[in-house]
């Protein structure tokens, strides 16, 4: 047993995606930082579906990518297939998605840790240190204490976490790794406000049992789009998906078993997502349908095992043996891990606040699948944002700020600190309110600079330079004025209403890009293509946005409407018991967080403004 | 900072001599107020009699009523004391119950905790204001519907309309890789149609009904000494003439308010309408022409003394009435209906005329009749236009954001913001996820 003092130190609990870029934001700010997990050698391992991206995830990504984080660079190194999704819808509803190699994408895991110098312990957390309201360190399981200032909570789906796998259950965090059920055990008795959540994992398929021909491959890209600003190339081998759907005689089998299924014979207390069930759910919610999609996913360019995503399942094992046999070319396949549906303790994330530090107790810090959220990229966000606070908050420096304005990230975490989940939380893009100026192209402009500026990404140069050469565009578009003749010698056709416009408003025009406008200002050939098409997406939003920029404004305003912190909400008259309630359990910071509160009414939006403004509310009937 | 955390009491009927008066307690404390009714505590919702007493003496007897939170007006507990409506009982209850350490209410004050307390969406909290000034059955008729959330209900309808029609744009977005409908323009395109119209119908009928609350205007045109006046205080003198005629913006303009048959109208009798006079006239049959221009209906008055002069002609519209004034001194010679104010021929079935015109326009009244509803309505309206004329010509993720700020506008109206159903709606039509 060993007793470290020192002051300061983070500890990071858990060693997955969400504790990994937690640790690394950490240190990146120049904390004393440990991550303790009981296995260091699984930092990296993919619980799920080998790919990262996506729509809404891969804005994540990008978000992670421009605060120094690791998850794009990892996915890249990792990448065997890439594809940008919704490539022919507009700009900021594309998502890039990386198929990855799963043993490439641990070793390049291993290697950010490496490279960080992080400090990583060998052992299972049991119980949070807390001494007087405030965090003072972890015990392991053996008896050790490790001394925090602050600690990083990312236990995934080991807090409690049960397995099952058609009538059995087995306690576990992963196939064959034991769960966080002590530290399960102190959290509720701590009087955490502990949920269950569920999700599930198909079972892996040896690709050599599986017949191809007569599949329909799906290629990556042509010219892949990556995860990380600074990937240029693809750094590993590419290949194939390949997609197949359910057949009747699955659904039959399906329907014969769903007696087996842990969710339908009520064993599984958690709610799952609606937006990702396992493949009995589907069949039993969607009856009419009688084909599902399956994408046969490879785990990578050395392995033969295949994921099935699509078609997750805690049927037992001789069930999922006999519907997978079913599907097309997948008649001989044989199983290699049957798959399993798993149910995991979470902590409402509503008794967080913003910096994803817990309300009550000082210097505890929650991010991932622990506040219900589901995927990786979800992960990886919040543990930057936990790791960061925690190293900003000891070094007496202001929070990260990022609204729902600013990325997506500010999205999320506005939508589990306000509103708590009711089934695992997956980014959408639909979530977003500024959606079109949420977007992959700018993830580096919205979020670097503050990042470069505290601390938490080194200074790029490139940055810098891409970021002069798009000023540089901007300058030289707003100062063209061309009149309707004028602009008529380009092929730009405009009313001639003698009104002069420049080079945004005509960049704004259907079918007019850079290149038209070079002849009048020869200097927008210089502008690299990839800039240029940043350029001409923000003219193409440009109206949009100017709309959305106000709305930022008016909103922004009204953050800086600040509630009296000292604002007792249990005793304020004119509100409903319900809303008073909720307004005690969050305790908005201002009134933009109280209004998102759900059942929140404008009247009683008033009466909190009212009160924040120390005069009594009037109005007159 | 004054705590919120208080019970508050006013006189909810008129100050002055009156049969009864009721005083109204509201808050987590009302029920304190009973210790001026000394008794067993009162059954929620059973009138009780009481003698009121403060210190030993005895203010009245009264009714006494108590409604337990959340069923009441406010929403929270209220108890309500109906004394004699004389002055000094109402003054001495009022200082008994401030000696009770409960608040004076400030005005609309039990109202705004009704809003506050989710028991009356903003359109209801507007009618209720209606209500409270209807002096004629269509005012009344039209308020009632909308205190019993008429429009709160409409706009839950369109909002769900709208909510599908969001959800079917997202699924091609958010799920662009799964096995959802390539296209479903055609299927938003029905929704966002199918919710303009219901809208569109909804603000056209919107200036009828602001018509209804705030009275018709007809407006008497006719040159100087065409028997305007003798006609304008005949009619008021016939007629119920309403307490609150709209006030006059010119001090040239007479207006009285009439209650014809259960519409609220307005007779607005300007300045006479001739070429000619000096500056300050001149100004003010400018004034006059607009005003006339303006109103619901014209009434042109043609005596055998006084031809209308060609200006005002002009003015007339295809409902407007011709009125053979001063049809006690000449035989009839223009017009639909002879008239005299003099001697009262013809004013009952002028009365009829302008009540049966201005009742065939009022049954085109729409559920929104305020200029703040139909401010908002129309920017729902204008947005769901934008959406249908992007799904032509622009990406999804445009056309989701013109029915966004439809959606917003909405809130806007009810005053109430409803949770994010977009995902919900999405779910429950697609099955998604890998």
């Amino acid at each position: 047993m060993f007793h470290v003092k020192q002051r300061g130190r983070i500890v990071v609990v858990g060693g997955g995606h969400a504790g990994l870029e937690a640790a690394l934001a950490a240190a990146r700010l120049g904390a004393e930082t440990v991550l303790v997990t009981p296995d260091p050698a699984a930092i990296g391992a993919m619980s799920s579906n080998p790919a990262v991206g996506g729509l809404g995830k891969g804005h994540l990504v990008r978000e992670v990518d421009a605060m120094g984080g690791a998850l794009g660079r990892i996915a890249d190194a990792a990448g065997i297939q890439f594809r940008l999704l919704n490539r022919r819808k507009g700009p900021a509803v594309q998502g890039p998605r990386a198929q990855c190699d799963r043993a490439l994408f641990a070793a390049a895991a291993q290697a950010e840790v490496t490279r960080a110098g992080l400090t990583v312990v060998s052992g299972e957390v049991v119980d949070i240190d807390v001494s007087a309201a405030r965090v003072a360190g972890v015990t392991l399981a053996d008896g050790t204490h490790l001394t925090a200032a602050a600690v990083v909570l990312t236990t995934g789906t080991f807090l409690g976490g049960v397995i099952h796998l058609g009538h059995r259950q087995i306690a576990a965090g992963r196939m064959g790794e034991a769960a966080a059920t002590r530290l399960a055990g102190r959290l509720r008795e701590a009087a955490f406000a502990v949920g269950r959540l569920k999700t599930g994992t198909p079972p892996r398929l040896d690709g050599r049992t599986i017949d191809y021909a007569g599949l329909q491959p799906q290629p990556g890209d042509d010219d892949p789009v990556f995860l990380s600003h600074e990937t240029e190339v693809p750094a590993a081998g590419q290949v194939p998906c390949h997609i197949t759907h359910t057949a009747p005689a699955t659904h039959d089998v399906i329907r014969a078993h769903l007696a087996e299924s842990a969710m339908v014979r009520g064993e599984i207390s958690g709610p799952g997502p609606r937006y990702c069930p396992s493949i009995e759910d589907k069949i039993s919610r969607f009856g009419d349908k009688d084909s599902h999609q399956i994408f046969l996913e490879p785990e990578g360019l050395t392995t033969d095992l295949v994921y099935p995503n699509g078609i997750s399942t805690s049927l037992s094992e001789e069930t999922q043996a006999a519907f997978i046999r079913t599907i097309p070319g997948l008649e001989r396949a044989e199983i290699a891990r049957p798959g399993y549906a798993i149910e995991y303790d979470y902590v409402d994330p509503r008794s967080l606040d913003h910096r994803l530090a817990h309300r009550e107790i000082a210097g505890l810090y929650l991010a991932g699948q622990i506040n219900g959220t589901t995927g990786y990229e979800e992960a990886a966000a919040q543990g930057l944002v936990a790791g960061a606070n925690a190293a900003l908050s000891l070094a007496g420096r202001e929070p990260l700020g990022i609204d729902r304005a600013t990325g997506y990230l500010g999205v999320m975490i506005d939508d589990l600190v306000t509103q708590g989940v009711t089934e695992p939380y997956r980014m959408f893009t639909s979530r977003a309110e500024y959606r079109l100026h949420l977007r992959i192209d700018n993830a580096d402009q919205r979020l670097r600079p503050m990042a470069e500026a505290i601390g938490l990404a080194p200074r790029s140069p490139a940055f810098a330079a891409k970021q002069a050469a798009l000023e540089g565009a901007r300058t030289t578009l707003r100062a063209l004025s061309l009149s309707p003749t004028e602009a008529g010698r380009l092929g730009i056709p405009v009313n001639a209403d003698g009104q002069r416009r420049d080079g945004m408003t005509l960049l704004a025009l259907p079918d007019v890009t850079l290149a038209t406008l070079v002849p009048a200002a020869p200097m927008l050939a210089t502008l690299a293509p990839a800039l240029g098409a940043i350029i001409e997406t923000e003219a193409r939003y440009a109206t949009y946005l100017d709309r959305q920029k106000e709305e930022i404004r008016r909103l922004a305003a009204e953050e800086a409407e600040t509630l009296l912190t000292d604002l007792d909400f249990a005793s304020v008259a004119g509100l409903s018991a319900e809303l008073r309630a909720k307004l005690a359990a969050r305790r908005p910071a201002t009134l933009a967080e109280a209004r998102r509160i759900e059942g929140m009414t404008p009247a009683a939006l008033v009466l909190l403004l009212a009160l924040a403004r120390g005069r009594p509310g009037r109005r007159s009937a | 900072m004054a705590s919120r955390d208080d019970t508050i009491f006013a006189l909810a009927t008129p100050p002055g001599v009156a049969g009864v008066a009721v005083i109204r307690v509201s808050g987590p404390e009302a029920v304190r107020s009973l210790a001026l009714a000394p008794g067993p505590l009162p059954a929620p919702r059973l009138a009780t009699l009481r003698w009121l007493e403060d210190a030993g003496d005895r203010l009245d007897q009264a009714l006494v009523l108590r409604f337990a939170a959340p069923d009441s007006f406010t929403g929270e507990d209220v108890v309500e004391f109906h004394t004699h409506g004389g002055r000094a009982v109402v003054q001495s209850v009022l200082r008994a119950l401030g000696s009770l350490g409960l608040r004076p209410a400030e005005p609309g004050e039990f109202t705004w905790r009704a809003h506050a307390n989710g028991r009356l969406d903003l359109t209801a909290v507007e009618a209720l204001g209606d209500l409270l000034h209807a002096e004629t059955d269509r005012q009344r008729q039209q308020a009632i519907s909308g205190v019993s959330g008429r429009v709160a209900t409409l706009s839950e309808g369109w909002r769900d309309t709208l909510v599908e029609a969001r959800a079917l744009v997202e699924i091609t977005l958010d799920w662009a890789d799964e096995d959802v409908p390539e296209d479903t323009a055609p299927a938003v395109r029905t929704r966002l149609t199918g919710a303009l119209d219901r809208i569109a119908g909804a603000l056209a009928g919107g200036p009828v009904a602001e018509r209804i609350r705030g009275g018709f205007e007809v407006a008497l045109v006719g040159a100087p000494n065409a028997g305007k006046s003798t006609l304008l205080n005949a009619l008021a003198g016939r007629e119920v003439a309403l307490a609150t005629a709209v006030a006059g913006t010119t001090r040239d303009v007479l207006e009285v308010a009439l209650d014809l048959d259960g519409l609220a109208v307005t007779l607005v009798d300007m300045a006479g309408l001739r070429a000619g006079g000096d500056l300050v006239e001149r100004l003010g049959i400018d004034r006059a022409t607009a005003r006339a221009d303006a109103a619901d209906l014209r009434l042109f008055l043609h005596a055998p003394d006084a031809p209308l002069p060609e200006a005002a002609r002009r003015l007339a519209r295809p409902d407007d009435l011709h009125l053979a004034t001063k049809a006690d001194l000449a035989a009839v010679s223009t017009g639909d209906l002879a008239v005299s104010g003099a001697t009262g021929l013809g004013l009952d079935a002028l009365s009829s005329r302008i009540a049966a015109i201005l009742g065939e326009r009022a049954a085109a009244a729409g559920p929104v009749g305020h200029a703040r509803q139909i401010g908002h309505l129309r920017e729902a309206a204008d947005a769901i236009r934008a959406a249908i004329e992007t799904l032509e010509t622009d990406p999804p993720e445009i056309v989701s954001e013109h029915i966004r700020e439809a959606l917003r506008a909405l809130e806007r109206l009810t005053g109430r913001a409803g949770p994010e159903a977009v995902l919900g709606a999405v779910f429950s039509r697609f099955c998604l996820g890998k």
